[in-house]
């Protein structure tokens, strides 16, 4: 087994720690928790539900944007700068590189997510002064939210090794907004009479990310219980999806040339 | 006779251009050359003759239209030839977050060595290029001169027998060239082979065994520089001085040049005699008598004039 992608991250994720933007992105997120205190202050009753879900919805919103807007530079800020000129005179292989990059940014991710997550309990903690046993679907909808940003940030990867940062910025939001829709578009092809639309709207269900199913936070700000079928569903699903997305940015990088 | 250092056959590389990329533009035409074990070799060339491609090529940074390369028998494909080998590009730009000790440590890390040699080496390079009190200074607030150093010490820092090196001379100082001008000295008495690009013909000329000059992606010569211009002498440089209010003699008012308090000419080698005899008559002090031979800036920018005076059929340059 390579360890050079593991070298790599740990650069990535260096050089993400390292920089101010990402520190600010962690001061807005507890910014977020600490209003949803206030709200949760002034929600009688409902203070839990309405802290749990602006606290997850921030986790999810602040961990998207680092995913795409750090993503789609992964690649292109290396190029740009040269600085991948040096490092592929190494013994290192595209693919090496590209998963290095990937398994980079997911750890600053997931260190983001576990802080914020941090700041959610706390948050939590503060209105009712003890954990019920129904915030384990708290960690689970978290957890959920990591598997989509992992998702996020291999398409990213994939859009900017063959386009700019402005356009894999508009293709990753576009694949996940589309995503989110992905049942509906598949009904509403369902809904038309045209066979070719119907086929259509059917690949496009297979082809898209599913991230309907990630999204657990309204069940998680209830108290229900996530079943586990879900939780195994999701997981094979995020890294298989990963996997293939990876291997098609490792095959389109691999033959570009670094101009 | 062992394997050579680099073996080029055919090397072409065609850029797809213009908005619908169909035409083609030609970078770099059918290069062949050998470069043997231990030789300093320059690769020379005004700006756009297709050194940076070619060094792209070897390092498989862009991929060859036609042709292969092999560097020390190994194929530019396969990964392992990249152990064997180090590379500075050219302008060179590194992490900007990370120290120059952390960068080298980065660098070795590729190459599997324990913690305690990566630390010795990273060290030891460092004090190599002179930057052993700038080891924990953050790359960002780096000189120009100072970064090409930090290239040059990541470029060798696994101890590689072939080493690329893409203008390494450009933008620096005349201190920062010389001490670039020791390093490669160094690395060619340790037995390393040293393929470096350049366009000052001066680091060329002394440090090079052999040179290939490249012009509009075609190799248009390779030898000693010595061999590449002719050592025949076309004339003769003359220094010297008159005496206060007096001027040089008519015969060479149009040709003397006065710098300061001095005058030179340059004169055919027949007419030496005649000169310095005009000279002695005027009671000019001679400063020197020096023989003229065409430099390889003189047999390179022949060359680009050639070029231009030459007439290029039509879709030339974008085939």
């Amino acid at each position: 087994m390579s360890v050079i992608p593991a070298v790599v991250a740990i650069n990535t994720f260096r050089e993400a720690v390292r920089d101010r933007v990402l520190y600010n992105l962690i001061f807005f997120a507890l910014m977020m928790i600490g209003a949803s205190i206030l709200v949760g202050e002034i929600s009688i009753g409902i203070s839990r539900l309405v802290i749990i879900n602006l606290g997850l919805s921030a986790i999810s919103i602040f961990g998207l944007v680092m995913a795409i807007f750090i993503g789609v530079g992964l690649v292109s800020k290396e190029i740009e700068k040269r600085t991948l000129y040096t490092l592929l005179s190494k013994p290192v292989r595209r693919w090496e590189f590209l998963v290095g990059k990937f398994g980079g940014l997911l750890l600053t991710l997931t260190v983001n997510t576990i802080l914020m997550t941090l700041g959610l309990a706390a948050a939590l903690y503060y209105v009712s002064r003890n954990f019920l046993r129904a915030d384990a679907s708290v960690l689970v909808a978290v957890y959920f939210i990591l598997l989509e940003l992992a998702l996020v940030t291999a398409l990213a990867l994939f859009f900017s090794c063959f386009s700019s940062p402005m356009l894999s910025t508009l293709f990753t939001l576009g694949v996940y907004v589309s995503g989110i829709f992905s049942k509906d578009i598949r009904d509403i092809g369902m809904l038309t009479r045209n066979p070719a639309m119907q086929a259509a709207a059917q690949v496009l269900y297979y082809v898209l990310p599913n991230f309907h199913n990630f999204n657990t936070i309204t069940a998680a700000a209830h108290g229900e219980s996530i079943p586990l079928s879900l939780i195994w569903q999701n997981t094979a699903y995020a890294a298989l999806y990963v996997m293939l997305v990876l291997i098609a940015a490792s095959a389109v990088f691999s033959g570009r040339d670094l101009k | 006779m062992g394997t050579p250092a680099i073996e080029i056959e055919g090397l072409t590389k065609d850029y797809a251009v213009g908005f619908w990329r169909k035409r083609m533009r030609r970078s770099l035409d059918n290069l062949t050359l050998q470069v043997e074990e231990g030789e300093a070799f320059g690769f020379l060339g005004p700006n756009g003759a297709g050194k940076t491609t070619t060094l792209k090529l070897l390092m498989s940074l862009v991929f060859p239209s036609a042709g292969t390369a092999r560097v020390r028998g190994r194929s530019i494909d396969d990964v392992r030839m990249h152990r064997e080998i180090g590379y500075l590009p050219e302008q060179p730009y590194f992490y900007d977050y990370l120290t120059a000790r952390e960068l080298l440590d980065y660098y070795a890390r590729f190459f599997g060595y324990p913690l305690a040699e990566r630390r010795q080496r990273v060290t030891r390079f460092l004090e190599r290029v002179g930057l052993a009190d700038a080891g924990d200074v953050q790359l960002r607030k780096f000189s120009k001169g100072m970064l090409q150093r930090v290239g040059i010490a990541q470029a060798i820092v696994h101890d590689p027998q072939v080493i690329f090196l893409d203008e390494p001379m450009s933008g620096l100082d005349p201190v920062g060239r010389r001490e670039v001008r020791d390093i490669i000295l160094d690395l060619k008495r340790q037995g390393r082979t040293v393929f470096f690009s350049t366009h000052i013909l001066s680091d060329a000329e002394m440090l090079c065994d052999r040179v290939a000059v490249l012009l509009g992606g075609k190799l248009q010569g390779v030898g000693a520089p010595g061999e590449i211009v002719s050592m025949e002498v076309y004339g003769m440089e003359v220094f010297f001085e008159m005496r206060p209010g007096s001027s040089p003699p008519t015969a060479l008012a149009g040709s003397a040049t006065k710098i300061g308090e001095r005058y030179r000419v340059e004169v055919p080698e027949v007419q030496l005699y005649p000169v310095l005899e005009q000279l002695r008559n005027c009671q000019a002090r001679i400063l020197s008598v020096a023989p003229l031979r065409p430099t390889l800036e003189d047999y390179f920018l022949k060359l680009v004039a050639r070029d231009k005076a030459a007439p290029h059929p039509a879709g030339e340059g974008a085939r």
